[in-house]
């Protein structure tokens, strides 16, 4: 596309959502204070749509990095609602208050010295005894964890199983924000799943012996093939070459077995 | 006949030595004990403030989920667990304000009336199975072994969540008679050890320590047998403090499903006796129930 041509497709593309933005304004409460923002805008966009500048509270805008974690309530429901600011779509009179941050302390511990035990957990953090299952925690979690089962968990002594429940957590802190015995789950849950990678689950021991191999040179005579290729040749490689195809069962093997 | 269980977070890391001989004797004896898939802590310690309610949200969790579940009954093996619960349910089944109160809060989750019955299980082996079919079951006659039943205070105490007569408990010594062994009573059988009292006075553990294990020893008892991981723990600290000071000599302790488990020859690789204090070996291994 030539740069004349897409000025023309970007002014097609802002005509366009100028037109949506027009269709539809949803009021709704940032703080306490009313804005009308377009319907269908993420609370991130809207946000930024109502003339914030986000320094902090936004990051990987895409669901994964839990900078936005975000609170709201819409009226005439006692429920506190729970949402990610750049993934939850605005809905009309929800009031919100983005919680970009929330004070929890991290234990400091020598990875090396842990051996899996769970004493070692409740040492670190002590706090863990003042949950009473109240499972506000688990209410306020945007990823649906079952957090408060996975402090039970750990309070079993049951770190593979506090691991795996918490898998989803993006430490965004909403349930450490919302917590009665005041727990940092979030930085017990990464402790845990620490531990549970490192010390639980099998090595693989595969991983281990190919690594050993490569490190031995087994694919030293195909990198050199490849360093002394000229530019033609490295693309025509590349272009050819074999991609595992999107569904491949276990046993998915390329016709061309040299580099296995 | 599959029971619903309900563990206790002690059981599951200092206190293995008190539910894995406990399961897999129920196996022996045709009882499946079927761990509930989700329970959280019973709440360690009945909350007796009138307005505390929130203390109450997490036992009454667990028998909501009991509930939820299909199950009618809980059978417990914590002392302390047995406890909380119990007393969590009468709260639930017996006071209409504070039952609303709590399964408003709990809004995620079905109401709770009390529905559930909370049983121990020394219940289960006295009203379910039967002493007489408990001791047909026995292939390790505890003979010679004598042994004082101590109860501690959570089993009998208070009145309407005993498992047995509040002032003269028999279940326990009914329970070794049947194994085989030697019941000694003593007069400290139902003395408190101290509870979470050593908590806030750690120096005064050995003084509770010292009444009851004397009391038994003076009776003639080799071991003390305990239901409750807290009793374990203050008994056993409290005569190891006792040992240092004084050259006291120390009883082992033994869980009573340790002792179920060996006379039903399960054999001591279910025991974990590495956990238990008072160095309960040397003593299983003197009169040959262990070698």
């Amino acid at each position: 596309m030539s740069a004349k041509e897409r000025t023309k497709e970007s002014a097609k593309t802002a005509v366009k959502e100028k037109r949506h933005i027009a269709t539809k304004l949803i009021p709704i409460y940032i703080m306490g204070k009313r804005y009308e923002v377009p319907e269908g805008f993420t609370i991130m966009k809207a946000m930024e749509y109502a003339g914030y500048i986000l320094i902090r509270g936004c990051g990987c805008r895409g669901g994964t990095c839990g900078a936005c974690g975000t609170f709201y309530r819409k009226p005439g429901d006692y429920k506190l609602q729970v949402a990610l600011a750049c993934q939850k779509t605005v809905e009309p009179d929800m009031y919100i208050a983005q919680i970009p941050f929330f004070p929890a302390n991290r234990a400091l511990y020598a990875f090396a010295e842990l051996t899996a035990a769970p004493e070692e957990v409740f040492k670190l953090y002590p706090e863990l005894f003042r949950c009473v299952a109240c499972n506000s925690c688990t209410k306020a979690c945007p990823q649906g964890i079952e957090v408060m089962d996975a402090v039970s968990a750990l309070k079993q002594g049951n770190i593979a199983r506090a691991a795996q429940l918490s898998f989803d957590c993006i430490q965004c802190g909403l349930c450490t924000s919302r917590c009665f015995g005041e727990l940092a789950q979030y930085h017990m849950f990464q402790l845990a799943r620490r531990i549970y990678g490192a010390r639980i689950v099998p090595r693989a021991e595969h991983l281990a012996e190919m690594v050993k191999a490569v490190d031995k040179g087994k694919y030293d005579r195909f990198l050199d093939v490849l360093k002394r290729a000229k530019e033609d040749e490295l693309k025509k490689l590349y272009q050819e070459r074999e991609v595992e195809p999107l569904v491949a069962g276990e046993d998915w093997k390329p016709k061309d077995t040299t580099y296995l | 006949m599959s029971l619903a269980y309900y563990p206790g977070c002690t059981l599951k890391t200092r206190a293995r030595n008190l539910e894995q001989p406990a399961v897999a004797s129920m196996e022996a004896l045709g009882f499946k004990l079927n761990e509930v898939p989700r329970w959280n802590c019973c709440g360690a310690v009945y909350s007796l403030a009138e307005d505390d309610l929130i203390h109450q949200v997490a036992p009454v969790r667990n028998l909501i989920r009991a509930k939820k579940q299909g199950e009618t009954e809980l059978v417990t093996l914590c002392a302390f667990c047995l406890n909380t619960l119990k007393r969590a349910n009468i709260l639930m089944k017996e006071d209409i304000a504070k039952r609303d109160t709590i399964n408003d809060f709990i809004d995620e989750e079905i109401d709770y009336a009390g529905e559930v019955k909370v049983v121990h299980l020394l219940e289960v082996l006295r009203d379910e199975l039967g002493w007489e079919a408990l001791s047909q079951k026995v292939k390790l006659p505890l003979r010679g072994l004598r042994v004082a039943p101590y109860y501690g205070c959570t089993l009998l105490r208070p009145r309407e969540v005993a498992i047995d007569s509040v002032e003269d408990p028999t279940i326990l010594r009914e329970f070794l008679e049947a194994l085989g062994a030697s019941p000694v009573d003593f007069p400290e059988s139902t003395r408190c050890c101290g509870s979470y009292q050593v908590i806030s006075s750690p120096d005064d553990i050995s003084g509770y320590a010292r009444l009851i294990l004397d009391s038994a020893l003076s009776h003639g008892a080799e071991t003390l047998v305990v239901t409750c991981p807290l009793c374990d723990y203050n008994l056993g600290r409290g005569q190891k403090e006792l040992s240092k000071k004084s050259g006291f000599r120390e009883m082992p302790l033994l869980y009573f499903t340790q002792l179920l488990a060996l006379a039903l020859g399960l054999g001591p690789q279910v025991c974990h006796f590495q956990l238990n204090h008072g160095s309960p070996e040397l003593l299983l291994k003197e009169k040959t129930l262990i070698s």
